[in-house]
């Protein structure tokens, strides 16, 4: 199999609500294997994916596939959909809701002799376990197993590319897992670029190979998720890599020697101490931290590493599944994910006085 | 019941009606899914039979089908005859007149077809033809029907543009909508009321179909 790198570097940009137009501005290459690209909605993922897909043409630029070039805007080379030999699941999976699952399997084998389509088609069949759907119209299958079919039926026409928008959404984990696994074990047999979109973090970390951040149609960082996510480095990318909390706060000293800075949080509020980053004083930030980085007491806790140990009053609790997310107003208002068990054995109740603490390497810059 | 008008109503508009769909098919596809300089003028054109007077439309036609028209001239030198009060004149004038019935359900469901469906045939290697025949086809017949159907019955109930242009040949032009006419001015009103009521039972019925199926409760696949 070839080991071929997709290279992308466009430009496109959409003045239709011409107050701010967006611009698609991206560089980036994709070797073999997952390249999750993750960023917020309306970051410019699936307009990328469109583009190297063929159905929306860039302003400038160029997308090759190692020696073959698919668009090159200089050299007036635009190949079509057709001819770019490239899967793509949409996020709407888009099954042709007439056709039998296995129709819609052949559905791009027209060109191959119907022994070899129906060889092809069982073979795929089984690898994704559908073998049984075949005969189904699309509206009877379950979400599970329309996403199995768009994906076999995007794979079957051996593509030099894929790419997937969002595909495994609205399933539930362990569901989707298993979905990854059978592409994981089709992409050992192929290696291709994949290129995956999604916005959530748990896919994310299920995937796990490399991550491509994109907010406002720009690149903003590529490179191991645990890298990339766990120090976003925007506000937007911090929202949607989970980071419950992100506060603006203005920074007021730089403690070289130690490598922390302090932090006057919503209007000096209160104050936190943070890693140093390149913000001399007086400069606007914001700082991301996870809820669930936070710890809370009920008593003023002594004998911490913690260096950010804030008063505050708890304001709500609300339970969503196996977490409760606690309102604290510590002069800024902070979210903490805590377990339920936790919430009962400490007691808490809305207006009841707490201390959040916080590591100082809990706490993000974001630019 | 004048069997013979009933009978070439039938025939005007079976053979319009068929017509329009292989004229309106690719006129629809263009406008749905293609954007060009100029669009919103044909989109007037093909609806303006909609709310011009019949007796108007009829006027023009009469006009470029006379012996100096210039529709009238050509049809002169090809086919030996004149066009106007002829079944092919009234053929001619129908698909005008009918057209944007014919026309406007097509676009419809074309423009609401899901255009992911279309870029996923196209990525999966199917060109225009493939597209159209295997995806967009199979699931705008309702609207295919709808536009057959339409243009069908409208066909059958004109009135002011056969009277202008085909005038009152038995056999050849005069349709049942102008009988319908001729036995009221001869104060026949039992007949009339038979023809009536035919076309009445014949266009409910017509719509009744049209209705039923784009409703979709009984549509061979399940929603999506």
């Amino acid at each position: 199999m070839s080991r071929a790198m997709l290279s992308v570097q466009i430009r496109k940009r959409f003045a239709a609500n011409s107050a701010a137009p967006f611009v698609l501005d991206v560089q980036a290459s994709f070797a073999p294997g997952f390249t999750v690209l993750f960023g917020p909605s309306g970051a410019g993922k699936s307009t990328l994916l469109d583009c190297i897909a063929g159905l929306q043409r860039p302003d400038a630029g160029e997308i090759r596939l190692e020696q073959d070039v698919l668009f090159d805007a200089a050299r007036r080379i635009d190949l079509s959909p057709q001819r770019r030999d490239l899967a793509y699941v949409f996020q709407s999976l888009a099954l042709f809701p007439h056709l039998s699952v296995g129709e819609n399997i052949r559905f791009g084998l027209a060109e191959l002799a119907v022994a070899e389509q129906r060889r092809r088609t069982e073979q795929i069949a089984v690898a994704f376990h559908i073998a049984k759907l075949l005969p189904r119209r699309p509206g009877e299958l379950s979400g599970g197993e329309k996403q199995r079919v768009a994906l076999a039926r995007a794979l079957v026409t051996r593509p030099r590319i894929l790419l997937l928008d969002e595909p495994l959404t609205g399933l539930d984990a362990g569901l989707r897992r298993s979905i990854l696994e059978d592409l994981r074990a089709w992409n050992d047999a192929n290696s291709i670029p994949i290129l995956y979109v999604t916005h959530n973090r748990e896919e994310v970390d299920a995937i796990g190979e490399q991550v491509l951040t994109l907010a406002g149609g720009r690149v903003q960082e590529s490179g191991a998720p645990r890298a990339v996510l766990d120090a976003p480095r925007s506000v937007e990318l911090a929202q949607a890599a989970g980071f419950e909390n992100v506060l603006r706060g203005k920074v007021i000293e730089q403690r070289l020697t130690d490598g922390v800075m302090r932090v006057a949080l919503e209007d000096a509020a209160c104050e936190i101490e943070i890693p140093l980053g390149s913000a001399e004083p007086g400069r606007e930030v914001c700082v991301a931290i996870r809820g669930g980085d936070i710890l809370l007491a009920t008593e003023f806790p002594h004998f911490l590493s913690a260096r950010n140990i804030l008063p505050g009053t708890i304001e709500s609790l609300a339970t969503h599944g196996a977490l409760v997310q606690v309102r604290v107003k510590a002069g800024a208002t902070f979210l903490v994910h805590i377990t339920p068990g936790a919430a009962r054995s400490l007691g808490l109740a809305p207006g009841q006085l707490v201390w959040l603490v916080v590591k100082t390497h809990s706490c993000h810059l974001v630019r | 019941m004048n069997v013979e008008a009933l009978l070439l109503s039938l025939r005007l508009s079976v053979l319009v009606s068929g017509l329009l769909l292989v004229l309106a098919v690719p006129l629809a596809y263009t406008l749905a899914f293609f954007r060009w300089p100029g669009k919103f003028l044909v989109e007037s054109v093909v609806s303006l039979p909609l709310v011009l007077p019949p007796t108007v439309l009829g006027f023009y036609a009469l006009l470029a089908m006379g012996p100096r028209g210039a529709l009238g001239r050509m049809w002169q030198s090809v086919f030996g005859h004149p066009l106007s009060f002829t079944f092919a004149g009234l053929v001619i004038a129908s698909l005008v007149y009918s057209l944007p019935f014919a026309v406007q359900p097509l676009v419809t469901s074309f423009e609401s077809l899901d255009r992911r469906l279309l870029d996923a045939s196209a990525v999966l290697g199917a060109g225009r033809a493939r597209t159209f025949f295997r995806v967009i086809l199979p699931l705008a017949w309702p609207g295919v029907l709808t536009s057959l159907v339409l243009s069908f019955a409208h066909t059958l109930g004109e009135f002011g543009v056969v009277l202008m242009v085909g005038g009152n040949l038995p056999g050849s032009t005069r349709t049942v909508s102008i009988d319908i006419y001729d036995r009221v001015q001869a104060i026949d009103y039992a007949s009339a009321n038979q023809t009536s009521l035919f076309l009445l039972l014949v266009c409910f019925l017509v719509l009744s179909i049209v209705y039923g199926v784009n409703r979709r409760d009984w549509s061979p696949w399940p929603a999506k």
